[in-house]
């Protein structure tokens, strides 16, 4: 019904564009001037950021690759029932494992490590602990003699690693004279090696740093992320579902909204000051515990899922829940067979992400005692435990030289570790992801 | 204009709606509108962009109820049953009212489970064969089995647009429905597709009652029976469809069928 108005007025006629005029060729190569500098822009950029990463990967893999490693040395020991104050009658009986786990085994060490000569005092103070392993693995060795590999201090672990600077002054290079002779007379005598340390994957902390091991932390982490993700997804997820599916849209949606995404920009001590007040001084549950950490963590993480779960709910196409509803689902049929397992690559790789956090973070743990000295690895949910990072910080805090490796080592495993879930997160998005 | 809504029927209607009002909001998309429905004709709304017509056949199996502030006033009977009144279960109401959308949205499921999905809802199978038997059933009524007989399991969504409409109509079927509702089949198909759509809807008739809303005048006077025609928001006009295209009673309805405004 409608015609095209008429034009108000006479057109003014314009001269035809010359494309050729020299302002013209110089604007056509100044733009594309200013397009090669933006992606030559782009490419410096990236490459400044590969090189930090690359100078921070380089230092902490070259002073933490040591960290795998120990040193040990060779003594023969003599498994005097009479040393080790017990009756060879006795270990065969029912009870002797106990007994000969109560032996005097330093008496013994002390015996053995006469042999050493000048370098008498370079065994490690918890050596006797291999005399005892070795002896209950082998009741029979009671009374014979056998060849062992028995840890070495830490100064000479390091000096065996080239970690000391020997032509530097005595006062500065930080061993003393007497240390660097006895690793000259044990190296000297072949009776040094440097192998793999298990004890650094399996075991817990310790005073010591050959001794130290990130095991306890590493499970320590697991159990308190299990805690995480066990409160976290379902409660993540299912409030998700519920205020992009459910809420009436309003005032308090946008309120409950809002909040959600400045929860997620919270500091994270102020979870830990939280989780203090709360779980602690209020509720009573007990300290540095995995259960209270992951609690703990779980809050913070919650947001962040929340609002990940939420992007994927959103971008499952409505055509769907039509078509389903179409052909009489109910909502939550609608929720359950359709948008959750659509949504799901999305769900999961923000929940990884959130997780990949947890398992970084230090500072809310701190508060709620999880920066325990803990020299064994955690029993269950509510015992004593530390954390990967948390480790990395009470070992980079250490003032034995001993430590820097295993500061680094640590590193490197939870690196791994993040990586690891990372990969796992992509790996669940290509593998789930749909299209359609 | 509404004074005889049962114009030119001489069966009992499948459908009924009398003095509906929709609102979305403050704003009224559907202005009193009554009109009947026949089980053995195939029904078209026409009209043009923003008349309601999409938004009143959605009033029949109340698919607006999913939309946030809209409000249906009047009365919709399915078989003498008021649709919605508050002991009607929308689920069983969209079982027998089905619904096949403007866009094809065939799940990012097998082809089978694509139209096994509302048996099973329902459960409308007793064991795997029974399901079998009525996916291959749907298929072939959405004359779609040939293509697919070989490739059940191959994505629904890698089928193209025409195919994937079919695909949606047979997963309408598959749950036995007494009414389809058709919003648009054809607007996102190329004309070959149309034109296979359109012969199936032909084929359906009589077997489901058949309510198709579209753009497309030529449509309405290919596959139907009856036409009604709605501007802003009013049924102007419902009449048998050659009545409407040849010998229209109200002016709007005279306008729109010769291309002055729409």
């Amino acid at each position: 019904m409608a015609t095209l108005a008429a034009p108000a007025g006479p057109i003014a006629e314009r001269q035809p564009t010359d494309w050729a005029t020299p302002a013209m060729r110089s604007r056509i190569a100044a733009r594309y001037r200013a397009e090669r500098n933006f992606r030559r822009l782009g490419a410096a950029a990236l490459v400044i950021a590969a090189s930090f990463l690359a100078f921070l990967l380089f230092t902490i893999v070259r002073d933490g690759w040591t960290g795998f490693q120990r040193t040990e040395t060779r003594i023969e020991v003599q498994f005097d029932a009479a040393t080790l104050g017990v009756d060879p009658a006795a270990v065969a009986g029912p009870q002797g494992q106990a007994l000969l786990a109560r032996a005097d085994y330093q008496a013994l060490l002390l015996k053995a490590a006469e042999q050493l000569g000048p370098a008498d005092d370079t065994l490690s103070d918890a050596a006797w602990m291999d005399l005892r392993e070795a002896l209950m693995d082998d009741p029979t060795l009671l009374g014979k003699r056998a060849s062992l590999w028995v840890p070495v201090r830490s100064s000479i672990d390091l000096l065996a690693k080239g970690k000391y600077d020997l032509a530097a002054p005595a006062e500065s290079r930080g061993v003393t004279d007497r240390e660097v002779s006895d690793w000259r007379w044990l190296d000297g005598k072949g009776l040094l090696r440097t192998g793999f340390n298990t004890t650094f994957l399996f075991g817990a902390d310790s005073t010591e740093p050959e001794l130290a091991g990130i095991g306890g932390a590493a499970l320590g982490s697991l159990l308190t992320l299990a805690v995480t993700i066990a409160i976290a997804f379902p409660l993540g997820v299912f409030s998700a579902v519920w205020l992009e599916e459910f809420a009436p849209k309003g005032r308090l949606a946008d309120i409950i909204e809002l909040s959600i995404n400045n929860l997620a920009a919270v500091p994270s001590i102020i979870f830990g000051l939280l989780g203090l007040a709360f779980f602690l001084n209020f509720a009573g549950m007990p300290r540095s515990a995995p259960l209270v950490g992951g609690i703990t963590l779980a809050l913070m993480i919650m947001p962040v899922i929340v609002i990940a779960s939420r992007v994927a709910i959103k971008a499952v196409p409505p055509s769907i829940r039509d078509a389903a509803l179409g052909i009489g689902a109910s909502p939550i049929q609608v929720v359950f067979h359709h948008v959750l397992p659509l949504a799901l690559p999305g769900i999961m790789t923000g929940t990884i992400i959130g997780i990949a956090r947890a398992l970084g973070e230090t500072a809310p743990l701190l508060l709620i005692g999880m920066r325990a000295f803990v020299t064994d690895v955690p029993q269950g949910f509510t015992a004593p435990a530390t954390v990967l990072p948390m480790q990395v910080f009470l070992w980079s805090d250490d003032v034995q030289r001993g430590f820097v490796e295993k500061t680094s080592a640590a590193i490197m495993v939870l690196m791994l570790v993040l990586i690891a879930m990372n990969s796992l997160a992509i790996y669940l998005r290509n593998r789930f992801e749909r299209r359609w | 204009m509404n004074q005889n809504p049962a114009i030119g029927h001489n069966t009992v209607p499948k459908m009924t709606a009398r003095d509906v009002n929709v609102f979305y909001g403050q704003k009224q998309a559907i202005k009193n509108v009554s009109i009947d429905v026949s089980a053995e004709h195939v029904t078209a709304f026409i009209g043009p962009s923003g008349c309601g017509k999409s938004t009143f056949l959605r009033c029949l199996n109340r698919m607006n109820d999913t939309v946030d502030g809209a409000r249906v006033e009047g009365r919709i009977e399915l078989d003498g049953q008021d649709v919605y009144a508050s002991g009607m279960d929308v689920v069983q109401l969209r079982a027998r009212v089905g619904m096949v959308f403007q866009k094809p949205n065939p799940f990012p499921k097998s082809i089978y489970e694509n139209v096994a999905y509302g048996p099973r809802l329902h459960g409308l199978a007793r064991s795997k064969t029974d399901m079998d038997e009525i996916v291959e059933s749907a298929l072939k009524r959405a004359g779609l089995w040939d293509e697919a007989k070989d490739r059940l399991n191959e994505s629904g969504t890698a089928m193209s647009g025409g195919q994937q409409q079919r695909l949606c109509i047979a997963r309408a079927i598959a749950v036995d429905p007494e009414v389809i509702l058709m919003d648009e089949p054809c607007s996102a198909l190329d004309p070959i597709a149309t034109a296979r759509i359109e012969e199936l809807i032909d084929e359906l008739r009589g077997r489901y009652a058949i309510v198709i809303v579209t753009h497309n005048m030529q449509q309405a006077a290919r596959v139907s029976q009856k036409t009604a025609f709605f501007h802003l928001g009013t049924l102007v006009e419902y009449d048998d469809t050659s009545s409407i295209f040849t010998n229209p009673k109200a002016t709007r309805t005279k306008d729109y069928i010769t291309g002055r405004y729409g």
